[in-house]
Order: C-alpha cells, then structure tokens, then sequence
C-alpha cells in the first residue's frame, strides 16, 4: 500500500511540473516549450523557459515538499492532528522581516534583500523559542512559546502597517503575504534551497522516534529516543525549511495542516510514512495550487496563498466533518 | 545478577524530597510490586530510576547511554497513550525499536518476539484492528505486548492491573510471574494488595520518601504496617489456594 502510494505520489509530482513548465502567458506549444528548455531554441522562448517556469515550478515543488514534510513532523511530535508548521511563530517571524524590508527599502536595495530580511526574522524567532522553552521542556512550552513568538511577530508586522507612511508599501506588503510564486527567479531557488534540503534530510531520518511518539513521550524515552535532542532537531529542521518557503514565496498556508491529514489514512498512520508521503504530497499540492493561480484567472494575479487557503479550508472542513461522522 | 541498582537515590520536587536516600536492588527471577498510598511516590521511583526525571544519587540504569537503556529496561507508564489510529501489531512492533539499527526492517527475531507478546496477552486476533479503537482495557493489553516484545532483562510498570476485568488482571499477573519466574526481572507498581500478596516474589511499600517495608509478602503485610501506611485492616491469610489479602475497612 505504502509503496504504491509512493508511486502514485512520485508520479503525479512528475506530471505537474511537467505541466506546471508548459503553463504560461506566453502561450508556447509543448513543442516549442521543452525545445527552449533542454536545447536552449529561441532567445526569448529560452529566456522565458529557463528564467521564469523553470525556477517557478522548482520553487513549488521544493516548497510544497518543504510545508507538508513540516506539518507532519509537527503533527507527529505533539500527537495532535491540528498542528501546522505555523504553530512554531517561525512563518510569521519570516514574515515580520520581510515586511520591514518592503516598508524601509531595504528589500529593493539588492535582489535577495527581502527573502534574506525574511531569513533573518526567522533565525532570531528560532533562538526566541528555544530561549522561552528551554532545553529540557515538553512538547507544551514548545507550543506555548511558538503561540507567543506568533503573537508577537503578528503584532509587529500590524505596527508596521499601521504606521506605514506610505500606502504603496502597504499594499505591496498585503499582496506579499498573500504568498506567490510568480516572477522568481533561479537566485530564489538557490537561496532556499540549502534549507530546504538541510531541513528535509534532519527529519527524514527521525522517522523512528515520531512513530516512538504515538506511545507518548514517557514510552519513547523508553523505547530510546532521546527527546530534549529530537525536540531540538525539529525547531530547527521545522525553521529552517519553513522560514526558507516563507523568505521566498511569502505565506502559504493550509498546505501543512491538510496534506499530512488527508495521506494519513494511506500510510495505516505511521508518523515515519507520514514524513515521507507528506512530502510528496506538499509538492503535488502546491504545484497544482501554482498551475490553478495562472489558468483560473490568468490576468489577475491570484495569490497562491489566498488559492491554497480557499481551497484548503473547505477540505479541512470536510475532513472534520467525517472524523466527526466516524465518532472520534 | 542483580538488574537494577538505586543507592542514596532521591528524588526533589520543588523545594521537598519526594524519595530520600533510597537503597534499593532489585535481582533476576524477582517480582517486585511496588506498593503504597497515592503520593507515595512509585511512579516518582521508577521514573527516576529510569533518568526521566533529575535525581541525587545513584541509578544503575539512568546512569546508561539512553539507547543502552531501552535494551535493558522496557517502561510501561500508567498514561496509556496510543497517538495515532495504527494497527495493535503496529503498537506492539515499537517494542523491537531498541533492537533495530537505523533503518533496519524487523526481522525474524523481531516477528517472532512480536507474535510471542501478542500470545502472552491473548491478542493473536487483534493484530489488524485499530489500536485507537479498541476498548481501555483492551488498549491497556496492547500495550502491555508491546513492553514484552521489547524483551528486556527488566520490565517495569506503572498500574498494569488497572482498568482491566478480573480474568485480564489475573491473566496478566501470571505473565509477569512467568516472566520473572524466567529469569526476568519485574516492578510494577499495584494497588491491589491481594493481587500483589497472591503474585509477587518481593514486596516494597513506599511511604513518606522512605521505603516502609521490603520482603516476601506474607512478611510485608502486617496488621501493624497496613494500619500504620495504608490506614487499613484487612484479611491476610496463608491458605491451600495462596495467600489472601483482603482489606476489610478503614482504620
């Protein structure tokens, strides 16, 4: 079951970036597209191809994996099925630098200024965390110390708006947290990348321990894990792909709490299957979420985010709906 | 051999100590139960002993790297917390986790550790039910298996008697008698003093930071100390079917 899931998601990843690369204003044939992309035909199909769809859909596919593998590691150490990477405070740390870099100017100074401001307010949310939770505390001050990093990077990024002088700014800030992926570009990919694939392979082998976890934190010390070390991975692994997906495409939400959930029943609800499925599932998700930004209304601009929320919270509606039916 | 070792073993809690100077060893082939009131301090002991919780004094087993440890010792804590809907041999292979390197797949051993502890606690027929499922008691069996397929030289157990019907109690009281009687060594705290008489080799009735009394049952259970800790008397009895404890009212 597992493996076949395995390759049902693999190859449904392949054929949405595979699309995801043929989709586009510039209306090129399949054709034309994959000749501009591999032999490099045409200035301007070559230019568009490599500069535009292909960082694109790297970008939503590495962020889709990075959002799922994140929630259901989160949701694998609390034992709790409405855990979201967002719990950590880190998102909106990352979001909170970013703003500051529209609102003084520091994000046009230089191409990576906005994306790194934004790394920058996720590191110092990280040592504020592991700072207020402290080195030995449960799964419960971790929680209560993200919930008040969120709270105040929340209220932060409110001061600046408010405060904001100039309401080009503004704007620009709302649109950027909406969560896009258009117009970036290969600089983005290599900046996020290293954290992405950092925190990716810190979590990944942690499989074991997550599914020690589903006895509680007492029996998994029993069973070996040394919990203060694996706490310690996560904030980490969790921040550093989470504040990555955040400094280069803004907020994107739902993906983390709803992919773990629907593939949970797929993997007979092992934690380390989960991680793994996750992934995969994150990237099919957002690449498809990518693809439906340009094709429902092409000229409009729709924000990723607000796509992924809109469809994200009627499923998470219909999940809750049917854990209720089952009587759990 | 003597598995388990505590010496001047304490044990703070905010500014009281909660167990003082503790000595105590506990050997192959025994089977300790744990007794005394609530508050006494037996999860405390255990817990500690096991270095998930800062003491003074020595542990022979907190004292262990953390993955040593949980090929020495299995713990079943009284919380019986199953977190995700997996299936009862799910649960009960977590067990063989002490004994796979990482990334090994359980192998034949492992199966056969795992099918051993699904016999012991009557769950052949439970292996692909939901563990979330199931009913307390039940559950409370589950992970009961998933201690014995960890197959250490000690077993430790918080209440492992409680919520179950009287055939499970009694059914479970005999494996961890067989266990011990095997060359394993037992702790599980109890509360019921005419199961602990009946079953264990070895009594230990904690009881203000100390330990009150330690020996053979019918030599623990006095008139005097069930009064004197428990505050109650009771019917303790040598017969052809056992000995029998049976609390009669408060003193």
């Amino acid at each position: 079951m597992t493996r076949a899931l395995a390759l049902v998601l693999t190859l449904l990843v392949a054929a949405l970036f595979a699309l995801s690369l043929l989709v586009g204003p510039a209306g090129l044939s399949p054709a034309t597209s994959l000749a501009a992309l591999i032999r490099g035909e045409g200035l301007a199909e070559t230019l568009v191809m490599r500069e535009i769809r292909l960082p694109r859909a790297i970008l939503a596919a590495m962020i889709g994996a990075a959002l799922g593998l994140a929630g259901a590691a989160m949701q694998g150490y609390l034992r709790n099925p409405l855990a979201e990477p967002g719990l950590l405070g880190v998102s909106g740390s990352a979001a909170l630098g970013a703003v500051i870099a529209l609102q003084t100017g520091f994000a046009a100074q230089f191409a990576l200024g906005l994306p790194s401001a934004a790394l920058v307010g996720a590191v110092l949310a990280v040592g504020l965390i592991l700072a207020l939770a402290g080195p030995r505390g449960g799964s419960l001050t971790l929680i209560l110390a993200g919930i008040a990093v969120s709270a105040l990077a929340g209220a932060l990024t409110a001061l600046v708006l408010n405060l904001s002088p100039n309401p080009f700014a503004a704007s620009e800030i709302m649109f950027w947290m909406m969560g896009s992926l258009a117009d970036r570009s290969m600089t983005h990919v290599w900046l996020a990348a290293p954290f992405i694939a950092i925190g990716a392979v810190l979590l990944l082998v942690q499989g074991r321990a997550f599914d020690a976890l589903t006895l509680g934190e007492d029996s998994a010390a029993s069973l070996g894990v040394n919990l203060s070390r694996l706490r310690l991975v996560l904030v980490l692994a969790v921040a550093s792909m989470v504040g990555a997906a955040t400094a280069v495409a803004g907020a994107v939400g739902f993906v983390g709490l709803v992919v773990p959930h629907i593939l949970r029943p797929f993997v007979g609800a092992r934690p380390s299957s989960l991680l793994w499925a996750s992934a995969l599932g994150g990237a099919v998700l957002v690449l498809a979420a990518d693809i439906a930004v340009r094709l429902v209304l092409p000229d409009r601009d729709l924000k990723l985010g607000v796509l992924t929320a809109i469809v994200g919270a009627p499923l998470f509606l219909h999940l809750v709906y049917k854990t209720r039916a089952q009587g759990l | 051999m003597s598995e388990f070792t505590l010496s001047d073993f304490s044990v703070a809690r905010g500014p009281c100590d909660v167990l003082r100077d503790i000595d105590l060893t506990v050997g192959a082939g025994e089977f300790v139960g744990l007794l005394g009131p609530n508050g006494a301090g037996k999860t405390t002991l255990m817990r500690a002993a096991l270095g998930m919780m800062p003491h003074r004094g020595r542990s022979t087993l907190s004292a262990l790297p953390v993955a040593e440890r949980a090929r020495r010792a299995a713990w079943l804590p009284q919380a019986r917390e199953i977190g995700w809907p997996i299936s009862v041999e799910d649960v009960v292979t977590l067990g063989r986790l002490p004994h796979l390197a990482r990334g090994q797949k359980p192998g034949g051993a492992d199966r056969a550790a795992i099918d051993k502890a699904l016999a012991r606690m009557g769950l052949e027929g439970f292996r692909t039910r939901i563990a979330t499922q199931l009913s307390g008691g039940e559950q409370a069996r589950v992970l009961i298996a998933r201690a014995l397929a960890q197959d250490t030289p000690l077993l430790m157990a918080d209440e492992p008697a409680a919520g179950l019907d009287p055939a499970h109690q009694l059914g479970l009281m005999d494996t961890l008698a067989a266990e011990a009687a095997r060359g394993r060594s037992v702790i599980a705290s109890l509360h019921d003093l005419g199961l602990a008489a009946r079953y264990c080799t070895r009594l230990v009735v904690l009881w203000q930071g100390g330990i009150a009394a330690d020996g053979p049952p019918q030599e623990v259970l006095t008139p005097d100390l069930l009064a004197r800790v428990f505050q109650i008397r009771a019917y303790v009895r040598q017969t052809d079917d056992g000995p029998i404890c049976q609390p009669l009212g408060v003193v």
